[in-house]
């Protein structure tokens, strides 16, 4: 079942606290009997292009996002394709060797399975889940994925900082790990969403999430 | 803090019992390890678990019941269950619960004591997590996370809950060493109660290995007491030892192989694996040094190479000559010095054509040098390797030698610092004269034109005006010795990735993966409003960057001491390079 949530409506990550509880009342509202909360949203990431957010809320300790990438479009594959044999039949013109046509074709198969394996991300998915800790997933277009898994002792938070990415400055969400050694330091950055890349809209949405569970799981842990 | 309770995947479809494990307290998590089943008596299960909690030294305790019904469970048998409770005194007792056939699991934790706080909704309060047993039992993870306390139920805080999870299991194989079919006191059930797992092989070998152990030791020891006598420690053959590439490989090697039959029992995990990795490099290489053995010796090769070796040689050194004729004209349009062109050019000529005549001397033997070389092949391929490497440093010994010369002859003084101890140090100094310095009273004693300034000057000048010569010589020759370097240097990679490729440890990963693992990954499993939340809990395998990384075994150190900017500045400079010398080496 889906439900739609409202517009949260904020521009600044500073106003987060009221918008809290308004979030809960609207999950609250919204539940269904299956006990999981799916929600879908459409977001843009920092090129432009269209994301897709999946929320799913299995139970007030354990919330997954799930972001899927744009596909691989048919055009950008054509072009590339046709560019590879047009280069290819032009040294073929000057060689007169026909192993350059079969090696071009070779390459095309082989960058393309490539890429479908090594680079093509299609889905990221963040699942965390209360006093036990947060994983991410990276799924590719061929069907591999690749699993990071932080244990909640060694989270110290979630946040969301700014970078200069070629020309621009965006945002991006992380997890900051503590040090072993010292206890108020930062032994290590973790970004989050590093391939889908979305704007701030996204980012905040998720952090909203995380800090509720993160604050719940802080509180119960210093109790005795 | 949400109760996590763990739970083995092969105990879903046991019968009603005891559920048997270690609470760990700080992660308020319960380890379940196996499910008693009924009828037992009390005592005699007070007694097995203090017999594993002595031997295993991990606090095992009965923490709760297990309820595998077909409908919800009727009052008696609910009462029966929570009086077990008052039996086995636990904090806090769980109680688990589920419909056969069904996916509908519900759990119960009672607490002895109030609890301090208001309580969640009772889907919060567990979470239920199903565990492979077998997988985590044999796995490991890396890093490594040592717990130095071995008391009983003592884990330091520090270590993560999942370490604390993987650790409990492996150290509960007492546990798990009675199955279905034994006549024991009481029913268990974990990952080994259909029959303990054993393989004949495994069992043979570990028989075997004690005595063949004991006497390739002893072959090996006597080996290396032979190599170690004084014979070897005079001054020819020491000197010979160290400059040869082979007698480090063996040495090398003999190092391995002493270290794998050792009579010494592993300590660790990490040492068992350095010990098979090597054993399977070992084998590999004598593997492929037998396949290439059997190529040489078919088809009579060995002869064909031989025969191709002789004119070779003689058209490496044809075309030195044609290099050197070259040099003495009008190389790439430049005007040289005609007189030191011609002296330098007859002097490297002489060298070729003695070259050469020992060459021709040597070719009738070449065929059984060969043939005796390419036996020794069957000790492994890396010392058929390293053998190749120093034959091809002997037959290029020329080049070797027209760089040495020109190195420490032909750009001596031009360019390198006057107190650099050994050399001839002329136009440093004449240089160094020409340089301004503070004038001082001291100094204008010496203003007068003194023989020391002439000759310098002198000297200076002369040097200057040959420099194009001797560099364009230097420049040749050190050309051809780096190309001599870089085909050594390929070899030497050649050997280094044989002798540290980790074999055994990415057979493992390719074959078992979860016997190495990064981490763990969860999956949520179906979810019921007003159900403990269930998660799937399976192991990370390590990426082979990093199983290469950690398991590497340690090379022979035949690693380019100098960087690239080094490199080039010793070039300039003029200064002997020997980018593969061993470590411990002095550097000329």
């Amino acid at each position: 079942m889906v439900t739609r949530l409202p517009e949260a409506g904020l521009e600044r990550a500073g106003r987060l606290g009221p918008a809290i509880a308004v979030e809960r009342r609207a999950v609250r509202c919204g539940r269904p009997s299956g006990g999981v909360m799916e929600d879908e949203r459409s977001f843009s990431d920092i090129c432009g292009g269209r994301l897709a957010l999946q929320r799913r809320y299995y139970s007030p300790s354990c919330r997954e996002f799930c972001l899927s990438c744009p596909r691989l479009s048919l055009r950008s594959l054509t072009a590339v394709t046709c560019t590879v044999w047009l280069a290819a039949y032009g040294l073929f013109t000057l060689c007169e060797n026909s192993m350059i046509l079969s090696a071009a074709i070779f390459i095309t198969l082989l960058g393309l399975l490539g890429y479908l394996h090594f680079v093509k991300i299609d889905q990221e998915t963040l699942l965390i889940i209360d006093s036990l800790g947060i994983q991410m997933t990276s799924s590719y277009a061929s069907g591999k994925e690749s699993t990071t898994f932080i244990e909640m002792d060694k989270v110290k938070d979630i946040v969301i900082n700014e970078a200069i990415y070629m020309q621009k400055v965006i945002y991006y969400l992380c997890i900051l790990l503590k040090d072993p050694v010292e206890p108020h330091g930062i032994s290590q950055v973790v970004p989050v969403f590093q391939s889908a890349k979305p704007r701030l809209d996204c980012l905040i949405e998720v952090y909203r999430s995380c800090q509720e569970i993160l604050a719940h799981q802080k509180a119960t842990s210093t109790s005795p | 803090m949400v109760l996590k309770a763990f739970f083995p995947t092969c105990c879903v479809s046991a019968d009603s019992g005891l559920l048997v494990g270690r609470w760990v307290p700080e992660h308020s998590s319960a380890v379940v390890l196996a499910v008693l089943h009924f009828p037992f008596i009390p005592v005699q299960v007070k007694q097995l678990l203090a017999q594993v909690r002595q031997a295993s030294q991990v606090g095992v305790a009965v923490l709760g019941t297990w309820c595998h019904c077909r409908q919800e469970p009727e009052e008696s048998l609910g009462r029966f269950l929570e009086g077990l409770g008052a039996v086995f005194p636990h904090e806090p007792w769980l109680q688990l619960c589920r419909e056969r056939g069904g996916t509908f699991w519900s759990c119960e934790v009672t607490h002895q004591q109030a609890p301090a706080a208001p309580s969640a909704p009772g889907e919060d309060q567990v979470m239920l997590i199903f565990y492979d047993q077998r997988q985590v039992l044999l796995s490991q993870l890396h890093p490594p996370t040592v717990l130095p306390d071995r008391q009983a139920g003592a884990t330091p805080a520090s270590t993560g809950g999942l370490a604390a999870v993987f650790d409990t299991v492996a150290r509960s194989e007492v546990l798990f060493r009675s199955d279905r079919f034994d006549e024991g006191p009481v029913r268990l059930s974990h990952w080994q109660s259909e029959g303990v797992e054993a393989s004949i092989l495994a069992e043979l070998a570990r028989r075997a290995s004690g005595p063949v152990c004991l006497l390739l030791a002893s072959l090996l020891s006597l080996v290396s007491a032979v190599g170690a006598c004084r014979v070897f420690k005079l001054w020819p053959l020491s000197f010979v030892g160290s400059k040869l590439s082979t007698c480090e490989q063996l040495r090398h090697r003999l190092e391995h192989l002493t270290l794998i039959f050792s009579m010494r029992k592993a300590e660790n995990s990490a040492q068992l694996m350095r010990k098979v990795n090597m054993l399977a490099s070992v084998l590999l290489d004598v593997a492929l040094g037998l396949t290439l053995l059997s190529w040489l010796h078919g088809r009579s090769r060995i002869g064909h190479l031989a025969d191709a070796l002789v004119p070779v040689a003689d058209h490496v050194a044809e075309e030195l000559q044609h290099l050197l004729q070259w040099l003495m004209g009008a190389p790439a349009g430049l005007k040289m010095n005609r007189a030191l062109d011609q002296v330098l050019g007859r002097f490297f000529l002489y060298h070729i054509h003695l070259w050469i005549s020992y060459i021709h001397l040597m070719s009738p033997f070449v065929e059984h040098i060969l043939w005796h070389v390419g036996l020794s092949a069957c000790l492994g391929l890396t010392v058929a390797l390293s053998l190749l490497s120093d034959i091809i440093a002997l037959l290029t010994f020329h080049i070797y030698c027209f760089y040495v010369y020109g190195a420490r002859w032909a750009v001596p003084s031009s360019l390198r610092k006057p107190q650099s101890p050994g050399c001839s140090s002329g136009m440093g100094e004449g240089a160094a004269l020409g340089r301004p310095w503070a004038w001082g009273p001291a100094d204008a004693r010496r203003a007068g034109p003194s023989p020391q300034l002439f000759i310098g000057t002198l000297l200076f000048t002369i040097l200057l005006f040959l420099l194009p010569t001797t560099a364009l010589y230097y420049l040749v020759f050190t050309l051809l010795r780096l190309l001599v370097v870089a085909v050594q240097g390929l070899i030497h990679l050649l050997v280094d990735l044989i002798n540290s490729l980790p074999l055994y440890s990415l057979g493992l990963r390719l074959c078992r993966p979860y016997r190495l693992a990064a981490g763990v990954k969860f999956r949520v499993l179906q979810h019921e409003a007003g159900r403990p939340l269930r998660l799937l809990m399976q192991i990370n395998p390590l990426p082979y960057s990093r199983v290469m990384h950690t398991y590497r075994l340690p090379s022979c150190g035949c690693h380019p001491k100098d960087s690239w900017g080094a490199l080039c500045r010793k070039l300039f400079f003029g200064e002997l390079i020997y980018p593969w010398r061993q470590r411990g080496d002095k550097q000329d």
